[in-house]
């Protein structure tokens, strides 16, 4: 499974972005070989459409499902147009470790 | 000769509509006189002129329509949209109307033909007249994007004033990109300040716009009395020409509070806003050389 994180920075550690269509990081982490990759989200120079702009990249990541703070009306659209599942944090969290883990146990809000 | 004149700020609440306003009930005295509200998103100058309106316009753009027929998924127009309104998803291309400027890349540049432009609303023009005379036009932008330059444009193009006509226009508060649109093609801009470290900051913006366009424009200071002496001065050092100095009264802020133009509020103003007329006159041909 494919998981896309909105983050400020560019590593697991990195503390996690609560918007999604101007993260500047998107986290790349798969659940099979636990490789990941940080992404810098198109998005977040944009001045209009940035959600539309991610959720375009989030799908062409071919991800199973992305996670941040929140989701736009447009973005959420074509996110479930593509059947990518969308998480939000939870108030606890604060890197984008503690976000996969605690999304693995199946204790993350969904959107 | 047809004269336009925008009065613009470099944001909002400076008074801009106060001035526009009352400077078209004092030449409408003696001028046919035309006031265009282009600040689309929050026009009011109805609510001075208190205007009856006897045509309203559909303002439209137009937006792609995918015939998924033809379409064959190559994503040419999703690359090129860079208002971000359109998304490829599996096996459709989503289209985002709220997003969309109806800018014609996305036609333009499907290689199947495959896109067909609809026209979509995005708010009303409405015209009409006051009890003086005023030939009274304002677009209202009813979409929750700010989509502000295509109404303008629109709205703009709508105007084709007779001789002899002079039109004050509304600019949007602010550098955007809309009042570039709004001052494109006038002959001077009035811009309305306030004598605050902050109604500075926002001054020298609008006049670098305005010195790139290579359009004239001269001061309105607002509030006097609130602020400074930073604005003077800085004024006089790049030689700027102040119009008009209002003075920070009580009676004013609350006559305009209440929807009454300034030169109701105080009936003196009817001449110094045709001097202010005249000022600009005198700038015009001094620039272009017919002093
Ligand atoms: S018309 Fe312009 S803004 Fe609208 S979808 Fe096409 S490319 Fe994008
Ligand atoms: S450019 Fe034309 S053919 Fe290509 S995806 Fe867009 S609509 Fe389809």
């Amino acid at each position: 499974m494919i998981l896309l994180i909105s983050s400020q920075g560019q590593n697991l550690e990195s503390p996690i972005e609560h918007r999604f269509g101007r993260s500047p990081w998107l986290i790349k982490y798969d659940t099979e070989t636990k490789e990941n990759q940080a992404l810098p989200n198109p998005g977040g120079r944009q001045s209009g459409g940035a959600g539309v702009a991610a959720a375009q990249f989030v799908i062409d990541q071919a991800a199973d499902v992305v996670i941040s703070g929140d989701f736009g009306p447009n973005a959420a659209n074509a996110l479930r147009a593509a059947d990518v599942k969308m998480y939000l944090f939870d108030g606890n969290l604060n890197n984008v470790d503690d976000v996969i883990d605690t999304f693995l146990e199946g204790k993350l809000p969904a959107f | 000769m047809n004269m336009k004149i925008a009065v613009a700020s470099g944001k909002g609440g400076t008074g801009k509509t106060m001035v526009a306003t009352s400077l078209a009930l004092s030449l409408i005295e003696t001028n046919q006189v035309k006031l265009l509200d282009c600040d689309v998103e929050a026009p009011n100058a109805h609510l001075f002129l208190h205007p009856t309106f006897t045509q309203e316009i559909p303002a439209v753009i137009r937006i792609p329509k995918i015939d998924p027929e033809r379409c064959t998924l190559c994503g040419q127009c999703v690359e090129v949209c860079q208002f971000h309104a359109l998304a490829k998803v599996g096996k459709t291309i989503m289209v985002f109307p709220q997003l969309c400027h109806g800018c014609g890349s996305c036609t333009w540049n499907c290689p199947e033909g495959a896109i067909e432009e609809i026209p979509n609303p995005i708010g009303v023009i409405e015209k009409g007249t006051t009890i003086s005379g005023i030939d009274f036009t304002h677009g209202k932008l009813t979409l929750s994007e700010p989509m502000a330059t295509p109404i303008i444009r629109q709205l703009k193009k709508l105007e084709k004033s007779s001789n002899g006509t002079i039109t004050v226009i509304d600019s949007p508060p602010g550098a955007s990109c809309s009042v570039v649109e709004t001052v494109r093609g006038v002959d001077f801009v009035i811009l309305v300040t306030e004598p605050t470290p902050f109604g500075l900051h926002d001054l020298k913006q609008m006049l670098g716009i305005l010195e790139d366009m290579r359009i004239r424009y001269g001061v309105v200071i607002n509030r006097e009395g609130i602020g400074n002496a930073e604005l003077d001065r800085y004024l006089e050092q790049k030689g700027i020409p102040i119009l008009m100095r209002i003075p920070f009264d009580k009676e004013i802020a609350r006559g305009i509070a209440a929807g009454k133009p300034l030169v109701v509020i105080d009936p003196n103003y009817h001449e110094k806003f045709k001097d202010m007329y005249q000022k600009i006159n005198q700038i015009i041909d001094k620039s272009d050389g017919r002093s």
